[in-house]
């Protein structure tokens, strides 16, 4: 066992060395950074009481940026070969050359805030069988299939684990290293009766191989496709909408998405221009807060290096900061926030959220204290074309939607192709509830029941 | 990349302990775009990654396994570790391998123009120029992105059924987006265009041309009122209303959705599926389309397949092991995003056949409707044929007249019940690029269609 303590993370030390190695590399009058990263990953996949596929692999690879005279230049290579390393770190060299000179451009500098330290690294991961981890993919297979006479099929039925190790070194002084690990069971089934399917997804994470549940994952799987059995197309009007816990964290990515510092500067950021003004209602609080050991997206260090740190997004409805990187800080004027994520090695940094989470409703408020308090309206246990119907620019809203009436306080009759549609700017600010019944689901924002009112229904 | 006896020899490797078929798929790939954002340069970004997976098929068990390392070494050590995975998953059957056959050099031409060196310098004008155009287009233009990015990917694919074969595809993609500040907030508008080509794509497209359509469409959504709430006619411009029959039918029509039972359209071959207006063909040797290609990713040429006709269902996508299995040959839609992919059964450039009807006579006899000229994406879920795509720039239709732009919003229905509701297709076909995402892996599709009428969807607006 280890933790994330000082600069660096034990069991990373090659790669510190490494990394510290090509940074050492860098020619007078030019700034390095130099990013590695490793992993190694267990996929199974069960069907029909036997292995689908099981996928078994080690991958590693390098990002560079080398900045000269404020202009900045990107080379990545998915290898950690001697003879790539030379020549990623040429290649960005080169590439800086023809980057647009800005003041504003440059490396993160150590700023004094102290990393806390979050403990992400199972240990015992490593040690789980083969064996083992496909006996739990069968079992959780057998388990869905035998859960219920309505589920005719099981379309996946997944074991996954990674664990990953990280660390980043620059000329600038930055050096600090991560690992973590994570495990998950995931399924997908097939509810039939008469005519009619349904399907549902369930699933169970954690930091490794102990812990994960695949009751939970077939229960929450079986109970959203069969309680969809029969779901008709709704009807068309205004209603307040309840979205389940997993749906909320959808709508808290996208509301993320306007919280960037970067969207912000670049003027694509429907929140910009103003800080200290009322754009949600009153019982709106927004903070994203990394350090929380208990997120999903927890950490120690952003991807620039610097310390993870709590920040207020949002206060009783008053728009109180954004979410900075270096580069994005230097612009408005004002220093990181240590909110920078990268997707990779191929990928740049680039501010955004990790563990963004709204204040709590009042205490024992879960989904049926929500549906208590909404009393009539529409319930979403899914939403489909987030991608292709939400403008996080303009803010316009509208997306699929499956799943139950509310009638008095209560879920009702199943409905399915309709739509759920507003604008993110009013959605904000009617808020209704907010549930109590905090989870931290696989995903940059927590899981908590939101409702939201008047929101406009597309149906028949 | 990888030479004929060493790749027999990994496949006997991956067979030593049994296994009835094994496939190494090597792969070279690089990359580099360039970003223009704000009025600047602000990203130049290069890659390369090279690697094989190598997978083990035993009884209904595929056991896979990737390397980065492409020496014989790291060759059979992912061989070695395919094969353990595939028998701690299955049985043991032993098979030959035989001698391969055919040849590991390119199908595809790949990049005509390789890049010159002045390449990244070429990028750059081009970026400039998109800014410039946009801009220009009209004061309330506020921001314009620009992005060039180009790769070229070597494939090489040897099997145990004696299979050898290999691909070299370009590809190169350039897209603007631009936002619009007006009275009623901010509008976007996106345009792109891409290929399966290198930087002659420029010989056959404008970046200024693309910048000003993109910036047309934030500027016209300036004025757009809410979308429509409720069932409407919707006339869907030739080109991205394609993505209708990707997520309508498309995907419903992948093997691997319907040897599991988890299709609307399992068991539907020979039936009338939609209407008689609807011949649909998923066709990866077009041009040079995004979703063209010479072999796919398990060694199959591209070819043409015809999967409804006259509204008649005729045949799904497959891949390999799926219509092995079946004793019929792959349709060549294998694909995997990746080396460190299995691959999947995957559309390439799917397309309704152009009708008779005029465009222009089709909206003209549409008195009341939803013009939608451009959709941004979509999704379904196959096992009910739910399905929405997003509408990014549509306007409404009054007295057969195409009037006021409308916002942003989804449209949904029901992939068996749409497609039975075209009820006119014209003769102005044409295709549009797109990536499409299936189970965690993206690959470049293309999708085209001609002017075309639904009699009624579901508009998701919120206009009342």
């Amino acid at each position: 066992m280890s933790t994330a303590t000082e600069e660096t993370t034990s069991g990373t030390e090659d790669l510190v060395g490494l990394a510290e190695r090509v940074a050492g590399w860098a020619a007078p009058g030019e700034d390095v950074e130099v990013y590695v990263a490793r992993g190694t990953e267990t996929e199974v996949r069960a069907y029909d009481g036997e292995v689908e596929s099981l996928t078994s692999a080690t991958s590693a690879g390098i990002g560079i940026r080398v900045v000269v005279d404020h202009r900045l230049g990107f080379a990545w290579a998915g290898s950690l070969d001697e003879s790539v390393l030379g020549e990623a770190l040429e290649e960005a060299r080169d590439n800086a050359r023809f980057a647009t000179a800005d003041e504003h451009v440059q490396l993160a500098a150590p700023d004094g805030v102290e990393a806390v330290p979050v403990e992400l690294w199972d240990s015992g991961l490593a040690g789980v069988a083969t064996a083992a981890k496909v006996e739990l993919a069968l079992a959780l297979e057998a388990m869905a299939r035998g859960s219920d006479p309505r589920i005719r099929q099981v379309d996946s039925a997944d074991y996954g684990d990674v664990s990953a190790e990280a660390a980043l070194v620059s000329t600038t002084g930055i050096r600090s290293s991560t690992r973590k690990t994570s495990g998950y069971l995931s399924v997908g089934v097939i509810a039939g009766e008469g005519d009619g399917s349904q399907t549902g997804g369930g699933y169970s994470v954690g930091r490794g191989f102990d812990g994960l549940d695949p009751e939970q994952a077939c229960q929450d799987a079986v109970t959203r496709a069969v309680r969809l059995l029969g779901a008709t197309k709704g009807p068309s009007g205004r209603s307040t909408v309840v979205f389940d816990r997993r749906m909320a964290t959808t709508l808290l990515s996208i509301v993320s998405s306007a919280l960037s510092g970067e969207a912000v500067a670049k003027g694509r950021s429907f929140f910009a221009g103003r800080i200290g003004e009322l754009i949600g209602h009153p019982g709106l609080t927004l903070v994203d807060d990394p350090t929380d050991p208990r997120a999903y997206g927890a950490a120690a260090y952003d991807a620039e290096g610097l310390a993870c740190r709590r920040n207020v997004l949002v206060d009783s409805g008053v728009l109180r900061g954004f979410l900075y990187d270096t580069v994005s800080g230097s612009r408005a004027g004002v220093a990181s926030t240590g909110s920078a994520v990268r997707g990779g090695y191929a990928g740049t940094p680039g501010p955004g959220c990790r563990a963004l989470t709204l204040a709590p409703g009042p205490e024992g408020y879960d989904e049926d204290g929500v549906l208590a308090a909404v009393g009539e309206g529409l319930f979403v246990q899914s939403m489909t074309g987030v991608h292709s119907g939400v403008n996080p620019v303009s803010g316009d809203f509208s997306v699929g939607a499956e799943g139950l009436m509310i009638r008095d306080g209560k879920l009702a009759e199943p409905v399915r192709e309709i739509t759920v549609a507003s604008t993110l700017q009013r959605m904000l600010l009617s808020l209704v509830a907010v549930g109590a019944d905090v989870e931290w689901l696989p995903s940059i924002a927590a899981g908590q029941t939101v409702a939201i009112g008047d929101m406009q229904i597309s149906g028949i | 990349m990888i030479d004929t006896p060493v790749l027999e020899r990994v496949l006997a490797e991956a067979l030593r302990n049994g296994g009835e078929f094994a496939e190494v798929f090597a792969e070279d790939r690089s990359n580099s775009s360039a970003m223009l954002d704000d009025g600047r340069v602000e990203e130049l970004s290069s890659g390369r990654e090279r690697g094989a997976g190598i997978r083990v098929v035993t009884g209904d068990t595929t056991g896979f396994a990737h390397t980065a390392d492409l020496s014989e070494r790291g060759l059979l050590r992912a061989a070695e570790a395919a094969s353990a995975v595939a028998r701690s998953g299955g049985g043991t059957r032993a098979v030959d391998v035989g001698r391969l056959a055919g040849s590991a050099e390119p199908v595809s031409r790949g990049d005509r123009r390789p890049p010159a060196t002045g390449a990244k310098s070429d990028a750059l004008e081009l970026l400039q120029r998109a800014d410039e155009a946009a801009r220009d287009s009209g004061d309330a233009v506020s921001q314009v992105q620009a992005g060039f990015g180009t790769s070229r990917r070597r494939v090489l694919i040897a099997n145990s059924d004696g299979l050898l074969a290999g691909d070299e595809q370009a590809r190169t993609r350039f897209t603007v987006s631009c936002v619009a500040l007006g009275d009623t907030g901010m509008q976007t508008g996106y345009e792109t265009a891409a290929r399966t080509l290198g930087f002659e794509l420029f010989e056959e497209v404008s970046v200024e041309e693309l910048a000003r359509t993109a910036a047309a469409q934030a500027l016209a959504k300036l004025s757009a009122r809410p979308a429509p709430s409720g069932e409407l006619p919707v006339v869907l411009a030739g080109g991205s209303g394609g993505i209708l029959f990707h997520e309508a039918c498309g995907h419903g029509l992948e093997a691997d959705h319907i040897v599991k039972d988890a299709s609307v359209y399992t068991g539907k071959v020979g039936q009338l599926v939609a209407s008689p207006l609807v011949t649909l063909v998923d066709d990866g040797t077009v041009g040079s389309e995004w979703g063209t290609f010479g072999v796919d990713d398990e060694g199959r040429p591209a070819q043409r397949n015809v999967l409804i006709e006259n509204g008649v269902l005729t045949d799904y996508l497959w891949d390999y092991l799926r219509a092995r299995k079946e004793g019929r040959v792959s349709s060549g839609n294998g694909r995997r995003q990746s080396y460190r992919d299995l691959p999947m059964v995957r559309m390439t450039n799917t397309f309704l056949l152009p009708g008779e009807d005029d465009a222009e006579e089709i909206v003209a006899q549409t008195p009341r409707g939803v013009y939608v000229a451009k959709l941004g994406g979509g999704q379904v879920n196959t096992t009910t044929g739910d399905f929405v795509f997003g509408m990014t720039m549509a306007y409404l239709i009054e007295d057969g007249k195409i009037t006021e732009p409308l916002r942003d919003a989804n449209l949904i229905g029901n992939g068996p019940e749409i497609l039975k509701r075209i009820d006119a297709v014209g003769t102005d076909f044409s295709m549009t690029p797109g990536t499409c995402g299936k189970d965690g892996q993206s690959v470049s599709v293309g999708c085209g269609q001609a002017t075309m009428r639904l009699t009624g969807v579901t508009i998701g607006g919120t206009a009342e």
